[in-house]
């Protein structure tokens, strides 16, 4: 049970990294697979804030999302956005070497080891509910992602911005037309997917560990929750990640000897049968 | 008289005449090892490097197959290389050929996953197809010594007579020689029926069809040479190092190699190889420096690549030619 | 009675429940002349979306010369001598004129897979090649790249594609579309010149051109064929006049 809550948890990391990509990908057509490195980003300004200054845990990853959110929206009206048009092939050669240059930026400013944010007293120990036990920190992660899911599901589906952003992805000249400031909602929708994947890797140090290889390391992770949940898609992208936590979790517990074997036989599996159209289309939305 | 299509004929076979930028480049490939008579082990790893590139300017450049995977190539025909001379036969030629054979069953094996999807799809099912074989070398360590790697190679000397030596000067030679062979044969492939036929999949899949082109099959082809090419590279890297790490099947690995096909050029063959040699060097001189400035500024480079040098040195090399020509003796 | 070129039985494509080409039974003489026309959306292009392949059918089948092509695929109905151009231009920009119409006379030829000769060396595929490049009028922009070709000239081009892969059934989807009136007379010209032995079915828009060349016309409403007949008889029957109502058919 225990291990499944864990894959759980895991899952919800997951979850609030890959959104950030799910969105990019699945709205505005862009494959940034540098999401890691803004939750790497966030990551280490958590670390810096709350190990080096002291700063309150909670206050330390409201700063961590700002943080990254403030560096995807400068970074996507820099660079990103001029690659908007560019193919596929661009994309990924572009993000790749922003992980490498944030490989390599971490490093420098951090050292090469691992690092862990200290957790504040109120999230160590257990939450006994219904006669079981749960680990009160995991318990917190999944509360937030559930949390910030319902609200993206909401902010997307039935709100004025929600239907601008669809409205600029389905037809940004239109869209413009009718006075949509599309510029500004992709930048948005851009820094609000860099900010929670700063959340989560602020939040995810005690799960995930935090190197500067962090950036690179769960890459394939994010790109199966994309391609499992059908890109553009929140509630995709959370079933996805919970499946592929629990997945992930329980298979290293039972059947340690296949490891990350699992993931990338299940992640070519879903994209074949995706390209043969056994499932729904890639790129589709739900 | 001569029939019109015969000056046609004379027009194609001008653009595929053997040009002296060419000859200048092989030219001082001879001389290199003399020049630099301490490096022959790095001068034969750029050698397999150019190599291993040269298999993605045939799958990307000219086939037009995004892969993020081609490590998984280069990894198989170094373990199968390194496998077969520890259990086999040491002999590096029959190794090649070993290496050759398996990593082009894996090709035609792979293909038929890839060629249903689109670009993204491709790249995503490459990279896939790397990691599973990185995983499975890594778990199966009884056979490949997991990380740490495959040990205790011994190579027979090249035609049971001339013995590899420490300093490199046999493995540059034979790396050398490898290499140019599998690039008049990919030069001829690039000039041939069927490299025409790649031209127009990478330029219009959609059309190919309706011209009576068998799509699947000949990407199926092109994806299997690509495969054996970096096998062969593989191969070449196990026999000349005497030693296969998991990091030759690594995602870092074929990331990297997409980074030396973008900063050459892509689709020309030399832009491969130019890419291969500059950044081999880069490299070298880089990470004597300090390791960590090397891959900051390859990410630099990356990013300043795709947002200002679309086509690479080669393309900037060419564009400057134009520059220089433009006001001479323009054709 | 001779087997016919193409026909086909109960044809029928649909997208979800919104059916677009409905139960076609469509026949074409070998060496025929005809034509398909009908009002936008009546479902021409998908009509030879299906014949070729490019699209699968819901429902019925297609025969060529007799023999079911139904399950084949595209390429396989090229080498069959099935063969189309596209409406709108799906040409090779970085490729030369001569190069793109190679690619189609090597695969004719059975040199699409071959790696080891130069394409400078396969004379044979460049004289047939060179042929059609000639026939259309493209002999002095042979070594031109594509793209730096007039858009007329990039039809005519398309046509070359087609006829480089010898087709005994050729079908032309609105071949001068875009194409200025003076030049679309002499893309005609060439087409009417093709050998007799050529099925050439034809989808067109302009009625000029349509009465002008076909011997037969078939009529495309909503999916369906509305009527079928030569071109006096289409052009006196009161259906294909209230179908074209408000569109001047000029005989």
């Amino acid at each position: 049970m225990t291990i499944v809550f864990d894959g759980i948890a895991l899952g919800m990391l997951l979850f609030l990294i890959s959104v950030g990509l799910s969105v990019t990908l699945g709205l505005m057509n862009f494959v940034n697979l540098a999401n890691g490195a803004f939750a790497m980003l966030g990551g280490y300004v958590g670390v810096l804030l709350v190990n080096r200054w002291g700063v309150p845990f909670l206050g330390a990853l409201a700063l961590s999302t700002l943080c990254s959110l403030v560096v995807g929206a400068t970074l996507e009206r820099l660079l990103y956005r001029r690659l908007y048009a560019a193919s596929h092939m661009d994309h990924v050669l572009f993000t790749v070497g922003l992980i490498f240059v944030s490989i390599s930026l971490a490093a420098y400013f951090f050292g090469s080891g691992v690092q862990v944010i200290e957790l504040p007293a109120f999230l160590q120990g257990r939450i006994e509910a219904f006669g079981v036990g749960f680990d009160s920190y995991r318990s917190f992660l999944i509360v937030v992602a559930i949390a910030i899911a319902a609200a993206l599901q909401r902010i997307l589906t039935s709100t004025r911005f929600g239907a601008s952003l669809r409205a600029a992805v389905d037809n940004p000249r239109t869209a413009r037309g009718v006075g949509i400031e599309v510029d500004r909602i992709f930048t948005i929708t851009f820094a609000v997917g860099s900010a929670l994947a700063g959340l989560g890797g602020a939040l995810g140090t005690q799960m995930l560990g935090l190197d500067p290889v962090f950036a690179i390391k769960y890459v394939v992770y994010f790109l199966i929750v994309v391609i499992m949940g059908g890109p553009g898609s929140i509630r995709g992208s959370f079933l996805a990640s919970m499946s592929i936590g629990v997945f992930d979790v329980v298979g290293k517990y039972y059947v340690p000897e296949l490891g990350a074997f699992v993931i990338y036989v299940l992640m070519l599996a879903v994209l074949v049968a995706r390209s043969r159209g056994l499932l729904p289309k890639f790129g589709g939305r739900s | 008289m001569t029939p019109s299509w015969e000056a046609a004929a004379v027009r194609l076979r001008e653009r595929e005449r053997w040009k002296s930028p060419e000859t200048v480049f092989w030219c001082a490939a001879l001389v290199a090892p003399f020049v630099l008579p301490d490096d022959h082990l790095f001068l034969s790893q750029i050698a397999i490097l150019g190599l291993f590139c040269l298999s993605l300017d045939l799958v990307l450049g000219i086939a037009g197959i995004l892969s993020l995977g081609q490590a998984a190539f280069f990894g198989l025909g170094g373990y199968t290389a390194g496998l077969f001379a520890i259990h086999v036969d040491g002999d590096p030629l029959l190794g090649l050929v070993v290496a050759m054979v398996a990593t082009s069953l894996l090709g035609v094996l792979a293909a038929p996953l890839l060629l249903g999807g689109r670009d993204l799809t491709r790249l995503l099912i490459t990279v896939a197809v790397a990691g599973i074989l990185y995983e499975a070398a890594n778990k199966w360590s009884a056979v490949t010594g997991g990380v740490d790697g495959l040990q205790g190679i011994v190579i027979a000397p090249l035609f049971g007579k001339i013995e590899f030596d420490l300093g490199g000067t046999v493995a540059y030679w034979y790396a050398l020689a490898v290499l140019f062979l599998v690039f008049l044969g990919l030069r001829r492939l690039k000039s041939s029926p069927f490299g025409l036929a790649l031209a127009g999949i990478r330029l219009n899949p959609q059309r190919m069809p309706a011209l009576g082109v068998p799509v699947d099959r000949r990407l199926t082809v092109a994806y299997a040479i690509g495969g054996a090419v970096a096998g062969i590279a593989g191969a070449l890297l196990a026999q000349t190092t005497q030693f296969v790490s998991l990091d030759a099947l690594s995602f870092h690995r074929s990331a990297e190699l997409m980074l030396i096909l973008v900063l050459g050029g892509a689709g020309n063959l030399y832009g491969a190889l130019l890419g291969a040699i500059v950044f081999s060097v880069a490299h070298h001189l880089l990470s004597e420096i300090n390791p960590m400035y090397w891959q900051f500024w390859m990410g630099t480079l990356l990013i300043l690549i795709v947002l200002f040098a679309k086509d690479g040195l080669t393309g900037g090399l060419s564009r400057l030619r134009d520059h220089l020509w433009k006001g001479g003796t323009a054709p | 009675m001779t087997t016919p070129a193409i026909r086909t039985v109960g044809l029928t494509k649909r997208f979800g429940s919104f059916v677009v080409t409905n139960d076609v039974g469509l026949t074409v003489e070998t060496g025929a002349r005809q034509a398909i026309i009908g009002p936008n959306g009546a479902g021409k292009t998908t009509l030879i979306n299906l014949l070729t392949g490019f699209l699968e059918p819901s429902a019925g089948r297609i025969e060529l010369n007799g023999a079911d092509i139904t399950r084949l695929g595209q390429h396989e109905r090229v080498g069959r001598g099935l063969v189309r151009t596209f409406q709108i231009n799906r040409l090779f920009n970085d490729l030369t004129v001569l190069e793109s119409v190679l690619l189609a006379t090597n695969e004719r030829l059975g040199l699409g897979a071959v790696s080891w000769r130069r394409r400078s060396a396969c004379g044979g595929s460049i004289a047939e090649a060179w042929n059609v490049v000639e026939l259309l009028g493209l002999a002095e922009v042979a070594h031109l790249p594509t793209k730096a070709l007039s858009y007329g000239r990039q039809r005519l081009l398309e046509i070359a594609l087609a006829l480089a892969a010898k087709p005994t059934v050729l079908l032309l989807d609105e071949p001068a579309a875009g194409v200025p009136q003076g030049e679309s007379g002499e893309l005609f010209r060439t087409i009417s010149a093709l050998p007799r032995d050529v099925t050439v079915l034809l989808i067109e828009h302009d009625m000029e051109l349509v009465f002008g060349f076909a011997d037969r016309i078939t009529v495309l409403v909503n999916g369906g064929v509305l009527t079928e007949g030569s071109p006096e008889q289409i052009a006196k029957d009161p259906r294909v006049r209230e179908v074209y109502l408000g569109e001047a058919i000029v005989v």
